[in-house]
């Protein structure tokens, strides 16, 4: 326990925790953007989880079983797309219906795969590279899905603060209607961020299932499609804080489980409930300036959008 | 339904009232399952299907057998059992610990079902009670990771820190210490039956702190395909999850309620049903051990056989003095034995095991 030892095997393991959570709420977060709530992530990331398994498992490719899961979260955003932008469905009601049928779904059309193994997605290995002490493994060791993550990150980024179509989908999102007056395909662009939200929930899907713990099991994602949806109003609806929020719900979830195991007396239920705590905490002080969250929250979000209106 | 059922028969106007009687005695008797997780877990509730489907096999048409699976712990299973109740269940099993106080709720409103309740202790008239002696196959398999651990530290994913899971832990860790005094055990607690991520999570950080052999008291694979990943040992949970870790899976301990099922949907069937409390473990079958890893050396396995065969045959039992608890106060005097009560009410660590037994479970 000197020096950096105990450091390095933490923070690969808080890379595995957050990865999934960057995925899927980076995804939300430009649906979200656009003025649309989709509650179905938990559900989208399952189905991505079950498709990137199975295909993993049938093809054996695992770039094919990245692009299944993403369709596969994409197809139900598309169901969600169909029944709140054209049939004008409560977005809320259906995002927990997508849930749920996403629940059903994956645990149905994962059936044969209950129980079989897979081999993990392999980590990258760059002779000299990662096998410097303590940074190599960290910045040279993941596998392509972490690095994925980051590029995500800092693409969605530049998307919506440095490019015309990224101002426009903000637009849409923080006022509809005068998007739509001045015209633009209010709808279309929501059609188009919800489908990338379900793409990128799949995708966190598939890490799940591929790479933090290489199976299939029913539910697997035990509940990190709402820390997903957490995490964005935790980030107050900015790509960078969506990333350092993922890496702190992550350490801390991973610190407590050291910390138990060095025998630390803390209750291990009140170092549970950590990751929560903070999202509370943060939440209340950063509603304390209101302008803060008014910046950078989508005015519309949840709204339906008549186009007549 | 009855009176429409009675009307249909009388329309036939045939029906000899004898006939009516035995024609009802041969009726399809509903058999329900309550789960807490989804028969995909590949643990626990993956081996009460089995069970069920054993009382399919063994009863054929006679009976239909519904299950209802995921369901939450609380008011939700309330309704769920309820319902099961209403639809004219005869045999209700619910199978988890945290459906205690509904299935006896539910169990007073319906007199007519009987009620099987898995791992609880409070019991009526129309309620039974089972659970299975898990700790005796944990000290054998405490025997095991005494001996196969290089670093003398075993680590343990616990769900909750209730009786149930302590009790594996302190068997495990008398028993390792039986065989290799300088035995720690480090436990983390999850706070959660199933959650593939958070128990792999656990397993690392344990195997970060030195151990080498991982334990396990939570539903998934995950810790076990951990160890394997990491080149350490595993031991599976409630059923053998060998496929996930063919070389680091030692051994695993196997639920086995098919028995228990089967004779107590036959006793309900022929009416000798009553309630009682059932405590099943290597002797009755209840609790098996998985085959053994070939990389265990064969004095090793011979440890472990003597202890399976001694506790079968009562000669060896896993609580008997002197037992010190972690503070190092003599807890079971020389000659003395825990008996059941204190075993089902154990919240206390043995000498061995690292780290506050967190209370208030």
């Amino acid at each position: 326990m000197s020096g950096f030892d105990w450091l390095v095997p933490v923070i690969l393991t808080v890379i595995t925790a957050a990865t999934p959570l960057v995925f899927a709420a980076i995804g939300e977060l430009v649906t979200e953007k656009s003025g649309v709530l989709n509650l179905g992530v938990e559900g989208m990331m399952l189905v991505g989880a079950v498709a990137a398994f199975a295909t993993a498992t049938v093809t054996g490719s695992y770039i094919l079983a990245i692009f299944a899961a993403a369709a596969a979260g994409a197809v139900l955003a598309l169901l969600f797309g169909i029944l709140t932008l054209s049939l004008m469905a409560n977005q809320v009601a259906t995002g927990l219906a997508l849930t749920l049928f996403g629940v059903g779904l994956s645990a149905l059309a994962g059936q044969d795969f209950v129980g079989e193994p897979v081999k993990a997605l392999a980590k990258l290995n760059i002779e000299g590279l990662t096998d410097i002490p303590v940074i190599g493994p960290i910045l040279f060791g993941q596998d392509p899905l972490v690095y994925l993550s980051f590029v995500l990150v800092a693409l969605v980024s530049w998307f919506l603060y440095k490019t015309k179509a990224g101002l426009v989908l903000r637009a849409v999102g923080d006022s509809h209607d005068a998007a739509h007056s001045i015209g633009y395909s209010v709808i279309g662009i929501r059609y188009l961020a919800v489908l990338f939200g379900g793409a990128m929930s799949g995708i966190g899907g598939a890490y799940l299932s591929l790479a933090y713990t290489p199976m299939w099991a029913e539910n697997m994602t035990a509940g990190r499609g709402w820390i997903a949806l957490a995490l964005i109003v935790f980030a107050t609806w900015k790509p960078g804080l969506v990333l350092i929020g993922a890496y702190m719900f992550g350490g801390i979830t991973i610190l407590q489980l050291h910390a138990q195991a060095a025998g630390l007396a803390i209750p291990s239920q009140v170092l549970s409930m950590l990751p929560y705590l903070a999202t509370v905490i943060v939440l209340v002080l950063i509603s304390k300036d209101e302008s803060r969250i008014r910046k950078h929250a989508p005015a519309c979000i949840g709204k339906i959008f008549h186009p007549a209106a | 339904m009855k009176l429409k059922n009675i009307a249909g028969l009388l329309g036939a106007a045939v029906v000899a009232g004898g006939m009516l009687a035995s024609g009802a005695a041969s009726a399809q008797e509903k058999i329900g399952f309550v789960y807490v997780g989804p028969i995909g877990d590949h643990g626990w509730t993956y081996r009460h299907d089995i069970g069920r489907l054993a009382v399919e096999k063994a009863f054929g048409d006679k009976v239909k057998t519904t299950y209802v699976e995921s369901v939450k712990e609380g008011a939700d299973s309330e309704r769920v059992i309820r319902k099961m109740a209403a639809d004219g269940h005869k045999v209700i099993f619910t199978t988890s610990f945290g459906f205690m106080n509904p299935t006896v709720k539910v169990a007073k409103q319906f007199p007519k079902s009987m009620f099987e309740h898995a791992t609880g202790y409070k019991r009526v008239d129309n309620v039974s009670t089972y659970a299975a002696r898990f700790y005796e196959g944990r000290y054998v398999i405490g025997k095991i990771a005494g001996k196969m651990t290089k670093t003398n530290v075993i680590g343990y994913v616990g769900s909750f820190p209730i009786p149930e899971v302590v009790r594996g832990i302190n068997a495990t860790t008398l028993a390792a210490r039986s065989v290799n005094p300088d035995v720690q055990v480090k436990v983390a607690w999850v706070n959660t039956w199933y959650d593939p991520g958070k128990e792999g999570d656990a397993a690392k950080a344990l195997i970060d702190q030195g151990a080498d052999i991982i334990l396990q008291h939570t539903d998934s694979p995950a810790p076990l395909q951990v160890a394997e990943s990491r080149g350490v040992w595993g031991v599976g949970q409630a059923s053998d999850m060998s496929k996930f870790a063919a070389k680091a899976q030692l051994t695993a301990i196997i639920d086995n309620w098919d028995k228990y099922y089967v004779d107590r949907v036959k006793a309900a069937l022929d009416g000798t049903w009553k309630s009682e409390d059932t405590w099943g473990g290597l002797d009755s079958k209840m609790v098996e051990i998985a085959p053994y890893n070939d990389a265990i050396p064969a004095d090793v396995v011979a440890l472990a056989e003597e202890a399976h065969k001694g506790i079968i045959d009562g000669s060896i039992k896993p609580f008997a003095g002197p037992i010190k608890a972690q503070d190092g106060t003599v807890k079971v005097k020389e000659g003395e034995a825990l008996d059941d009560g204190a075993l089902l009410g154990m919240d206390w660590y043995v000498e061995g095991v690292q780290g506050k037994l967190p209370k208030g479970n």
